[in-house]
């Protein structure tokens, strides 16, 4: 057991319910390792952003217990809770940037709440705005950009602070196929060169052959199945999404 | 594609205040709310009016306690001259062995007549009017009621129907009616107050409310609640010392108004309800305690806003 690595995130029995509404999901247990790259599939209404929302700690589960960086989610003060999204990025579905901030600042946002000083602050976002080619529309505020340049942004601004895990809710949704390919090359950079851990929530089945060495869980009707063991441990290793699809 | 460029160093976990002009844009530069400095403008400049006014009632009512508290006056009713003369020096000698006396001045009869002159006219200086003696008496001190009555009591002993009248007796009713308006001056300053801090709530909530998507962004990108409630308290203290300062400025130029209306009265006792630079210094703690006042306020009131969030 010595070579295992340490997990990442720990799901243990999870439900999550809005109020007094049903679950919208149940039973989830599953583990996702450091350095992974894995696809969150299912139709619409299946429950993925329900379940992204638990991981990048916008939401409590209704019942159930999560470990996440090694630390109890649930027991651990709200207080705290801003130490542990400081080591995700987030890729929002509708993007979520601030609308009265340029390009620019919304992606210096994350440095800028560490306490980096400005003078990195403007070097690290003059690069990553050429590194996802905005440079020229750096003081553009997102309603005068298209969806593809809000969506590179938003990326930028998850991205911009190193993560550890970047989770990204249909990020590839709004743009054109070439875009679609373009951004997944970018998470794919991310994955490899930097180790950042990746989850990825499509609809889109033809995105998970792009990624060869992806893992995959399936979101129906709120509960996981795991098709291809990838959340297991360990994951077995000839049912990779590349080699599945 | 090459992998993502990243910030030279390591990024820091630490959640710092933010500072410069960047943390101020965080918030859309709509202010805190468009009539909110305007309400504390008018709600500062009624606070200055009360206690300058209240300032002014409680100098006025102790320069007054001040000249007459410490002075007695007595009586002799007596019809014969000659006796209401002798009972008057009597008195006099008994009092001046009082400890508590340090001067007894007998009101000569001329002096008496001429005071009484516009009442009485020429009367007042003939001997068919009986005029009582009068005895203008110093004390050490402002005596209590008991003192006074010991007082009477030891005049009586020698000149049977000898009066004493403390003069802070016949004002008391003035200072009575001065002290009700002092009240008056500081309940006002309390529900000013009090209006104060709930336009201030008002104010956050509604500020909180018109930029919670902002709000849930910077907390799911790490910001703290301490992070954000400084962002908020910039615009409260913004708002807050703009709106006191003109309050102030508009309650000191009301105060002026009316200190030159009292002054033209030129009258002796409205002469002493002048301002000193004490009560001044308290005028100018007003706006500063304003602004202190909404600065926590804003806090509470965003402190309980963000509780309600993850």
């Amino acid at each position: 057991m010595s070579d295992r690595p340490s997990e990442i995130v720990k799901f243990d029995n999870v439900g999550l319910r809005y109020g007094t509404d049903p679950e919208v999901l149940s039973d989830l247990s599953f583990t996702l390792f450091p350095g992974s790259f894995y696809f969150l599939t299912g139709a619409s209404g299946a429950g993925k952003t329900s379940l992204l929302k638990l991981l990048y700690l916008a939401q409590r589960p209704s019942r159930g217990s999560i470990r996440m960086f090694g630390k109890d989610m649930i027991t651990l003060p709200r207080t705290r809770l801003p130490d542990f999204r400081r080591r995700l990025g987030v890729v929002f579905q509708d993007f979520r940037l601030v609308e009265h901030l340029s390009a620019f600042d919304n992606v210096a946002l994350p440095l800028r709440l560490s306490g980096t000083d400005e003078a990195r602050v403007i070097k690290a976002v003059s690069d990553m705005l050429e590194w996802v080619g905005l440079s020229h529309r750096a003081q553009a505020i997102p309603a005068t950009m298209s969806g593809g340049e809000q969506q590179r942004v938003a990326i930028a601004r998850a991205v911009i602070a190193r993560p550890q895990m970047l989770i990204a809710d249909e990020p590839t949704g709004n743009v054109d196929p070439d875009m679609a390919l373009k951004l997944l090359r970018l998470f794919e950079a991310l994955n490899n060169r930097v180790g950042t851990t990746v989850i990825v929530a499509t609809h889109d089945v033809h995105l998970l052959k792009k990624v060869p060495d992806s893992l995959i869980m399936r979101l129906q009707k709120g509960r996981l199945s795991d098709p291809t063991g990838a959340l297991r441990y360990p994951p077995r290793p000839s049912v990779k999404a590349g080699d599945r699809t | 594609m090459n992998t993502p460029p990243t910030p030279e160093g390591q990024v820091s976990d630490a959640a710092p205040d933010l500072k410069g002009p960047a943390s101020a844009r965080l918030l859309p530069n709509t202010r805190f709310g468009g009539p909110i400095p305007w309400v504390i403008a008018i709600l500062i400049a009624l606070v200055v009016i009360a206690a300058a006014g209240g300032l002014s009632l409680r100098n006025l009512a102790d320069n007054a306690r001040a000249d007459l508290s410490d002075a007695v006056t007595v009586q002799i009713i007596e019809a014969d001259p000659e006796i209401r003369s002798q009972q008057a020096q009597l008195a006099a000698d008994t009092l001046a062995d009082n400890p508590l006396v340090t001067s007894v001045r007998v009101v000569p009869e001329a002096e008496l007549a001429e005071l009484l002159e516009p009442w009485l006219g020429a009367a007042a200086a003939s001997e068919d009017v009986p005029i009582p003696a009068l005895i203008d008496i110093e004390l050490s001190r402002r005596a209590s009621t008991e003192e006074i009555t010991q007082l009477q009591d030891a005049l009586s002993s020698v000149v049977e129907g000898a009066k004493v009248d403390a003069q802070s007796e016949w004002l008391r009713p003035v200072y009575d009616a001065l002290a009700a308006l002092q009240y008056l001056a500081l309940a006002l300053i309390a529900l000013v107050g009090f209006a104060t801090a709930a336009a201030v709530w008002l104010a956050a909530r509604s500020a909180f409310s018109n930029h919670r998507d902002t709000v849930e962004v910077i907390h799911l990108l790490g910001g703290t609640d301490k992070q954000i409630t400084r962002i908020f308290q910039r615009a409260v203290l913004r708002d807050a010392a703009f709106g006191s300062i003109i309050g102030v400025v508009l309650g000191l130029g009301a105060v002026w108004l009316l200190g030159q209306q009292f002054a033209a009265l030129d009258s002796g006792m409205v002469g002493g309800g002048g301002l000193d630079w004490v009560d001044w210094l308290v005028i100018a703690a007003i706006p500063v305690g304003g602004v202190l006042l909404a600065l926590i306020t804003g806090r509470i009131t965003i402190g309980f806003a963000l509780r309600s969030m993850l």
